[in-house]
């Protein structure tokens, strides 16, 4: 009964979600679809509470684990710990699916209840989109994925009892990265319906801020901790691939931190019409785009995921319907969205617009870098893009953007002179010389490791420059919240400049009782014993690892074998301390009975995640600082309008 | 008409084509190596059990085409074509083995247990020298000329319908 609710909700949202499609497309003809145009908001509204009422079915038929749902049988388990039972409820194809649908709806109906700043015309436009993206998605599970199909007999036990999965980070990392990309659909919709009434305002990116904002901060966090994971899960020691399924993570981003910022030009000084609008639209294709190449598994990737072509072909339509439908919308109508205002090349706007195309380059060479194979693929020839093009071409574009950076915030908007700032520049310029002239003292680097650490210094200092001569007190929380995210770009940065500069490695064979020196640390095996968990046995290794005088430590890496189904994998043994991170994994016996072990000192390595909090910290105050803001703003507008009413009934006006 | 603002759509246009053309591909799951038509790189790998010789490239170099069967006892899609191994051995063809990754009491049980085919069998402890030859997997069997040169791959089990393949890329290698 449950699970034909949540299905019929599921019809009557694809059928709100038609009626704010042709509703908003029918408000653009003007007052004679006014009857209709009205129903948008209340449909956008009713959409959200069916589709989260729909999720929470869902939920209820994984919490009581009802076996005669088919998608339940095949993923969950009587067995399971709670936790996992309702995550289990996304971890797959269509469930994922149903939370992202629900989430965009609940999103839409936020819009729609709480957004009075926009023309009304615009809004039906954007919800209209909100609608026909959401139609999409609405069509792609009730025609090919319906996660409350029942089975003609109910099973006897679910099949989903793997305890690999049963993850806790595993178990939310896909939902952040669908806050994100929910986030940036919004953006999408916002764009659209800007488009299709050519009113690309101030208020337009205010409204649209928060939401890309928001999107950034999810998939900022979702970054961070995928690299993380990578990094001690994966036993390599690295912390980014280039794989095509980590780009298909960076690329929304670096296209989110564009439109965040271009956003910010339009709210503050109405300009970068077009540009925002575009960045709106590339925002969501790249989150689309990384679903796709994900999913359907034409790129291949040390991630492994489930694949299935006829998923992929839908995505295909979907993407072609939503970015094509946006891109035409775009040729035709961008030529005719008013030109916003001018300003120096000396400005905030200035900085804001060299640092957005570095941005879209960067973006450029990372796609084309993981599209590369696909195109050659299709004349039979295989290449694989790895670090030595992406790396290169990569920071070729980051180091003027950088050096941008460190300058931008302090500039002032429209128009501003080099003289004003010539003493801030200086201490930068010369901090910048002092740290790569020190990094070439201290160590034989790479290049780019080099430039590292002089941008990660000029960076670090440059990012608190916007505060000086101001009363921290009355600093708009916005302001630190851009402060924060910057100092983050310098740790990470740091981070990976000192990670690829001053790793020390070891890999040797070791008896019992045997040690290693590594990094200023020295590792002795103590020992090695088999251990037993609930479907793996291992080998797990003693490593007593001491640093100078300093009381020892015990690490226990382990070289793991599961049997079902069947594979190897070495869980690594990590030592945080806070300069830095000692990195063990246990390899194979030799045949005179020594073990390889291979270690890793890798200095501030830890830097390069902290950056990424601190950056979706900053994030997270912008957003706080923006919304409130508004809310201020908006209270003013009532009171003022209130005095308005006050002074007419007093016969005043 | 600003033509730059069509230039995003005639892009995503072309993306779509290509991912679309490319999902209508068959996914081939086999990677051929590009080893083949060159000669086999200088190896020279100890015998697998007492008694039977080990396998060097000299062993290919004396006029004669043979066999080059990458495998392995823990295998199990080796189970399934050693039949299909002894019948070419039958029809004449020479099988060198190349046992990766294994020991000798085990290659001693299955060759027990599912024949013989081979004339010789080398051990490649660390898949040095299937990763030479540009074998990405097991089992695989190469097609050598008398020559020393790699002719023809055949990647996963032989089959049934591969034998009488198997025995004119041979003739051919002649």
């Amino acid at each position: 009964m449950i699970a034909e609710l949540g299905h019929a909700a599921l019809w009557l949202c694809a059928a709100l979600a038609a009626l704010q499609l042709f509703g908003g497309a029918l408000a653009q003809r003007g007052a004679q679809a006014a009857d209709v145009a009205a129903l948008v908001r209340p449909a956008a509204m009713a959409q959200a509470l069916l589709a989260g009422f729909a999720f929470c079915c869902l939920l209820w038929v994984f919490a009581i684990t009802d076996l005669s749902v088919k998608l339940v049988a095949t993923n969950s388990h009587s067995l399971k710990p709670m936790i996992f039972k309702l995550s289990g409820s996304w971890g797959n194809h269509e469930g994922s699916m149903l939370l992202w649908v629900a989430v965009m709806a609940m999103a839409g109906g936020l819009i729609a209840l709480v957004e009075k700043r926009l023309p009304e015309k615009t809004m039906q436009a954007t919800l209209a989109a909100q609608g026909f993206v959401a139609l999409g998605f609405y069509a792609f599970l009730l025609l090919s994925s319906n996660p409350f199909e029942r089975l003609p007999v109910p099973a006897a036990e679910g099949q989903g009892l793997n305890p690999l999965l049963q993850d806790i980070g595993l178990a939310f990392h896909p939902p952040t990265l669908y806050f994100g990309y929910v986030g940036l659909s919004v953006a999408f919709s916002f764009a659209v319906g800007a488009l299709v009434t050519r009113q690309v305002t101030p208020d337009f990116a205010r409204a649209m801020r928060p939401w890309v904002l928001a999107a950034w901060v999810f998939l900022t966090l979702g970054i961070t901790a995928g690299s993380y994971w990578a990094y001690y899960e994966l036993g390599w020691g690295g912390y980014w691939f280039w794989d095509p399924v980590e780009n298909a993570s960076l690329l929304p981003w670096l296209a989110a931190t564009a439109l965040l910022h271009s956003a910010s030009v339009l709210a503050a000084r109405d300009a970068l019409r077009t540009w925002t609008i575009m960045l709106g639209v590339v925002a969501f294709s790249m989150s689309m785009l990384g679903t796709f190449l994900v999913r359907s598994g034409l790129l291949t990737s040390v991630h492994a995921f489930a694949v299935d072509p006829e998923r992929g072909t839908f995505i295909l339509i979907l993407l072609a319907l939503y970015i094509g439908g946006a891109l035409l919308l775009f040729a035709l109508r961008a030529g005719h969205v008013r030109e916003g205002e001018r300003f120096q090349l000396t400005s905030r706007e200035g900085a804001l617009v060299f640092n957005n195309v570095m941005l879209s380059v960067i973006l450029g060479v990372v796609l084309l870098g993981t599209m590369y194979p696909l195109l050659t693929e299709a004349f039979d020839v295989r290449v694989s893009v790895g670090p030595p093009y992406f790396n290169p071409f990569g920071a070729v574009f980051a180091i003027p953007m950088f050096l941008v950076m460190m300058v931008g915030p302090m500039l002032r908007w429209r128009r501003d002179s080099a003289r004003r700032i010539q003493r801030p520049v200086l201490i930068i310029a010369v901090l910048v010389f002092v740290a790569a002239v020190l990094a070439l003292i201290l160590g034989d680097m790479s290049i780019l490791a080099l430039l590292g650490f002089a941008m990660a210094a000029g960076l670090a200092v440059a990012s608190f420059m916007p505060l000086r001569g101001r009363k921290l007190a009355r600093v708009p929380i916005a302001t630190w919240g851009m402060v924060l995210a910057h100092f983050g770009i310098a740790v990470s940065l740091f981070g990976m400049a000192s990670e690829s500069a001053f790793t020390t490695e070891r890999l040797a064979a070791v008896e019992q009782g045997g040690s290693v020196d590594v990094g200023g640390w020295t590792v002795t095996l103590a020992g090695v014993d088999p251990v037993a968990g609930p479907n793996w046995t291992a080998m797990e290794a003693r490593l007593v690892a001491q640093r100078g005088e300093s009381d020892p430590i015990i690490m226990t890496p382990q070289s793991r074998n599961f049997w079902a189904p069947q594979m190897q994998t070495t869980e690594s043994a990590l030592a945080t301390r806070l300069d830095g991170q000692l990195y063990a994994v246990l390899g194979n016996q030799a045949d005179d009975g020594r073990w390889q072990v291979r270690l890793w000192w890798k200095p501030f390595v830890t830097f390069i995640w902290y950056g990424g909090l601190l950056i979706a910290l900053g994030g997270v105050l912008a957003i706080i600082g923006r919304v409130l803001e508004d809310l201020k703003r908006r209270s003013v507008r009532a009171r003022a309008d209130e005095r308005r009413a006050d002074r007419r009934e007093q016969g005043y006006a | 008409m600003r033509w730059t603002l069509w230039v995003p759509l005639a892009l995503f246009t072309f993306f779509l084509g290509l991912a679309g053309y490319q999902l209508t591909q068959p996914k081939d799951e086999f990677i051929p190596s590009t080893m083949v038509g060159k000669p086999l790189p200088e190896f020279s790998l100890e015998p697998m059990l007492e008694g039977a010789p080990g396998v060097s490239t000299a062993d290919f170099q004396d006029g004669q085409p043979r066999l080059l069967n990458v495998w392995a006892s823990w295998c199990l899609p080796c189970i399934a074509e050693a039949p299909h191994l002894d019948a070419l051995k039958e029809e004449g063809a020479q099988i060198v083995g190349v046992a990766i990754r294994d020991t000798p009491e085990n290659v001693a049980r299955f060759l027990d247990q599912h024949g013989n085919p081979y004339s010789r069998i080398g051990s490649d402890p660390i898949s040095a020298i299937q990763l030479e030859i540009g074998s990405s997997g097991v089992p695989e069997t190469f097609v050598i000329d008398g020559a020393g040169i790699i002719r023809y791959q055949h990647i996963g089990d032989v089959r049934e319908r591969d034998v009488p393949i198997l025995l004119d890329q041979l003739e051919k290698a002649r």
